[in-house]
């Protein structure tokens, strides 16, 4: 059996979106290096809760690392010290004995805090909302095969479509961008033929609604990708620029008219 | 009780076609008149709140996480299975009914099978519309691989995250509607209790996770795509906010819940490595297309290294005792196989609780490269969680609560003994038997959501008055309200020194021990005894800090225990009321000479459901016969 050890937490709390919040200290002890991070919180949560004190509250579900529900600034970094892994899958044998840890909810404009380390994402299901799909009522769709997407188009849609929605990202964004996220959806949407006709109508509304939710704008300082958990590539944002550049160059307001008869 | 499933006439392969023929239609101009609530927003509940929504139907969809995109569907990994033969290698309708009919071990029906494997094909069609990126060939037509089994390639995958593919292309087809002002999304709301008038299915009560506001929404119809209740095991491989309440509540006011003892044990997951556990991780089935697995010969071999055991001093078990299907015999076969090679005690593994899944050879055979091609994010997770790199030494697995097959009991339609309340995806009982086979899961949620209920429920609402929905203050809206905040005000007056996840542990442990792979007569009625204990103990000693107006997430995990705690009793009353071996439901009493299920046709094909009489008072067990005509019972081999 691996050593267990002791840490010391520091942990912004906060009781509900309208009240300020601190940082309040405390023990993490007995923690083995097996334990994924957020069961170290849970040791710590069930020390709370016996105490009849409130546990701290973070968003969390699958803990595999893949429905992009949790998420918290671990000393400074989000998602914590190990490239490419979200706060579920982190692992105490990435910290050792008497080690300091600070965390911090996602901070941004755009993300009000809900309670200590949870925040609201909402402004990410409204970007979807208002542009981030392709239009396929249920039925419509023709035979999967009769439209062949060569192989290396399609593994790099997957590679964008991989984004949790964690919103590291913009965590991570001096300017709390939601560059890496939007282009992500707009990447693997584009490079799709079935995208191709709401191409330029998707970059239009869906950066309007982002800009819409204040998030911030992007300046290329490249920490979205380092904190990616799912390694989104700054090239999309490259992407959806072109796309967007064109998208404007090209608008026109859509015709409204009946048809005869 | 009735149990009419309602399954129409005429040959198997016409019966879809022809019902969907007979099912009264909504006019157009009429369907904004009627409101429709979707609670879950899985593949089951996203694809069917978008589809009903794209009708012209008033949608309002509710899930308890923090947006729609992360319901637990997204957590599947391997695949979805359809018969679309697109690799000549003989694969078609009738041969996916069939071998989901067989792999259930004859404990579903007919006829939700067939419609299912019917409409596959135009799921995988839905889907690549949507822009899901599934894998292709370097043609660029659709690629394939196999899951256990099954004897051809029918599953579809999109890399490791299949289901979060699928579940994407659901959520922005819903997201689109919610764009378009045609559903209503309630993310962070959890459902509490639902609302019956004169027996009918008219609304739910909601707590809203934030504000801890308790209300309710009126409808003229509900569908419950709310997931499997398999959590009431603790450990197990679902999301960990996954629950029972919603079926659990419906349950209570009037719907039967069928076959509550039928859950998967998948093979392969990564083993406990403590009590502070909080959940298991699988490793995806896809995997034993390339893995073998094996444990030593010898007991006195198991504390050594992996490469340190030659090839002849190695046990592939499931290739011995399986050599047409080995590695990928079915989950409930396979689990089973390394439970028996553990209590024999050959287990690897600090705990002897582990058997390997090796990809030397198939490295060996296809390089690295291609491993990693196929299988690297699950590659990458396994060694996140283990620190081991799988590339160079073997995978050590273990089986674990994956998949409930029971749910609540439903007609053709989808529709629950509560007239006006349906059930979809894993929520209901319909389609798995007592078996489910890998990659169907997606594939029967997809289908009740996209295909199946946007016809069902029409039938349904054609036939009740536009605009005739209660209001607000009906005195059974009222009352419904009122038992939910009664509730909570219940859970936070116990004040005593538990926290719930104590509860649900020990709770985790009775039912792993004494309904988990193998159950018995003894060990079932222990659990009887033992769970009510853990249950008066919850409700005398729980304790919940903080208050139920905001945010509260022990509250919310006490709400789920309590319904556990009674959910499970009614799994180990329903697997000792079953006297026979089939699928995932092995008594131990029921075994063939060489350790298979044995069946006993003659007095158990058929659903069990249960009718709940009132708190306290033992339910009452209900059966639908079950009738093979297309595939003939047989006892089930795959050797
Ligand atoms: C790790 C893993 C891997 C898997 N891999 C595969 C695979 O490769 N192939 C396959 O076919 N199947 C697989 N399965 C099974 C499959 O993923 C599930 O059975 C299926 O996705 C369930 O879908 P669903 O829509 O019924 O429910 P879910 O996706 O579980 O959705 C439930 C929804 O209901 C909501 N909800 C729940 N309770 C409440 C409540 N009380 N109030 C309000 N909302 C509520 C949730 O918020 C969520 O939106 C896998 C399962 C797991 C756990
Ligand atoms: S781009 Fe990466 S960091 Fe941003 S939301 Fe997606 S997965 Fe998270
Ligand atoms: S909890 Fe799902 S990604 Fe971390």
């Amino acid at each position: 059996m691996a050593k267990h050890f002791n840490l010391t937490l520091h942990v912004w709390r906060q009781k509900n979106a309208k009240c300020d919040g601190k940082f309040v200290e405390y023990p993490a002890e007995n923690i083995s290096p097996d334990m994924s991070f957020l069961e170290m919180l849970d040791v710590v949560n069930e020390g709370l809760i016996r105490k009849g004190e409130e546990p701290i509250a973070f968003d969390h579900d699958c803990r595999e690392g893949i429905c992009g529900t949790c998420g918290m600034v671990v000393n400074g970094r989000p998602h914590g010290p190990k490239e490419r892994t979200t706060t579920c899958q982190l692992h105490m044998r990435s910290f050792k004995d008497g080690d300091n840890i600070t965390l911090e909810p996602w901070r941004a404009e755009a993300f009000p805090v809900l309670k200590d380390l949870m925040v609201d994402r909402g402004a990410f299901d409204r970007i979807i909302a208002a542009g981030g799909f392709i239009s396929a009522p249920t039925g419509s769709p023709q035979d999967a095969n009769a439209l062949p997407i060569p192989k290396e188009n399609a593994d790099l849609a997957m590679d964008a479509a991989a984004c949790i929605g964690c919103a590291a990202c913009v965590a991570a964004c001096p300017n709390a961008s939601a560059m890496l996220f939007v282009s992500a959806k707009i990447s693997q949407l584009a490079l799709l033929p079935q995208g191709q006709p709401e191409r330029y109508l998707r970059v239009r509304d869906m950066i309007a609604q982002m800009d819409a939710e204040e998030f911030g704008t992007c300046t290329n300082h490249g920490e979205c990708e380092t904190a990616c958990p799912k390694g989104i590539k700054m090239e999309n944002i490259a992407r959806m620029n072109r796309d967007f550049i064109k998208a404007s160059l090209t608008y026109r307001p859509a015709t409204i008219g009946g048809g005869a008869g | 009780m009735e149990l009419n499933s309602r399954i129409p006439d005429g040959p198997i392969e016409k019966k879809w076609d022809n019902h969907k023929f007979d099912l009264k239609l909504v006019n157009p101009a009429n369907k904004r008149k009627y409101k429709v609530l979707v609670v879950g927003s899985g593949l089951a509940g996203g694809a069917a709140a978008a589809s009903l929504a794209e009708l012209g139907y008033e949608v309002e969809c509710f899930c308890y996480q923090d947006s729609p995109r992360r319901a637990h569907s997204i957590a599947a990994q391997g695949g979805i299975n359809a018969a679309k033969n697109y690799h000549n290698d003989g694969d078609s309708v009738r041969r996916l009914f069939y071998d989901t009919v067989k792999g259930g071990d004859f404990r579903a029906r007919e006829a939700n099978v067939h419609r299912l494997a019917e409409v596959s094909n135009n799921i995988i069609d839905q889907c690549v519309g949507q822009g899901v990126p599934f894998a292709r060939e370097y043609g660029g037509l659709l690629d394939n691989r196999s899951f256990g089994g099954a004897q051809v390639s029918r599953t579809f995958y999109a890399r490791g995250q299949t289901g979060q593919q699928l579940l994407l292309g659901a959520y922005q087809a819903l997201q689109r509607q919610v764009g378009l002002g045609t559903v209503k999304m309630f993310a962070r709301h959890e459902m509490h209790e639902l609302i019956v008038v004169d027996g009918v299915a008219k609304g739910i009560v909601t707590r809203d996770m934030v504000t801890g506001e308790i209300k309710s929404h009126l409808a003229d119809a509900v569908c419950l795509a709310t997931g499997g209740y398999g959590n009431t095991m603790y450990l197990a491989t679902y999301a960990k906010g996954c629950n029972g309440t919603a079926i659990w509540r419906a349950h209570k006011k009037g719907a039967a819940f069928a076959n509550p003892c039928f859950t998967q044990i998948h093979p392969t997951c990564i083993p406990v490595t403590g009590d502070h556990q909080s959940k298991l991780t699988l490793m995806s089935e896809s995997l034993r297309n390339d893995g073998r697995i094996w444990v030593p010969k010898k007991k006195e071999d198991c504390g050594k290294p992996a490469s340190q055991i030659p090839e002849d001093d190695r046990d592939y078990y499931l290739e011995r005792k399986y050599p047409s299907y080995g590695n990928l015999a079915p989950r409930d076969i396979a689990s089973r196989a390394a439970k028996q090679v553990c209590d024999d005690g050959r287990g690897i593994g600090e705990t002897g609780l582990g058997v390997y899944l090796d990809f030397d050879a198939a490295i060996k055979r296809l390089g690295a490269n291609k491993i990693e091609e196929k299988y690297g994010n699950l590659f990458e997770m396994y060694e996140r969680i283990t620190d081991e790199n799988p590339y160079k030494t073997p995978m050590r697995i273990f089986p674990a609560t994956h998949y409930t097959m029971g749910g609540l009991w439903v007609d053709y339609n989808l529709m629950s003994t509560i007239p006006g309340l349906f059930v979809l995806g894993e929520a209901n009982f319909s389609d798995h038997g007592a078996n489910r086979l890998g990659a169907s899961a997606l594939m029967q949620g997809l289908a009740d959501g996209y295909f199946v209920i946007p016809y069902t429920i029409g039938g349904y609402l054609a036939g009740i008055k536009p605009g005739s929905r209660i209001k607000a203050e009906d005195p059974a809206v009222k009352a419904a309200e009122q038992y939910v905040s009664d509730r909570v005000a219940k859970l936070f007056a116990i004040n005593g020194k538990e926290t719930p996840t104590h509860f649900h542990r020990e709770l985790g442990k009775v039912m792993w021990e004494f309904c988990g792979m193998g159950r018995n007569e003894a060990g079932l009625k222990k659990a009887l005894q033992l769970i009510p204990q853990i249950r008066e103990e919850f409700w005398k000693n729980l304790r919940i800090p903080g208050s139920g107006a905001d945010v509260n997430q022990s509250l919310e995990l006490a709400g789920r225990v309590a319904d556990f705690l009674e959910i499970g009793e009614l799994m180990c009353l329903d697997a000792l009321e079953r006297r026979e071996s089939c699928g995932g439901h092995f008594r131990e009493e029921w075994q063939t000479e060489e350790g298979e299920a044995l069946r006993d046709d003659e007095n158990f094909c058929h659903v069990a459901a249960w009718e709940h009489k009132g708190e306290g008072q033992t339910p009452v067990r209900h059966v639908e016969p079950l009738s093979f005509e297309n595939v003939h019972l047989a006892t089930r081999s795959y050797k």
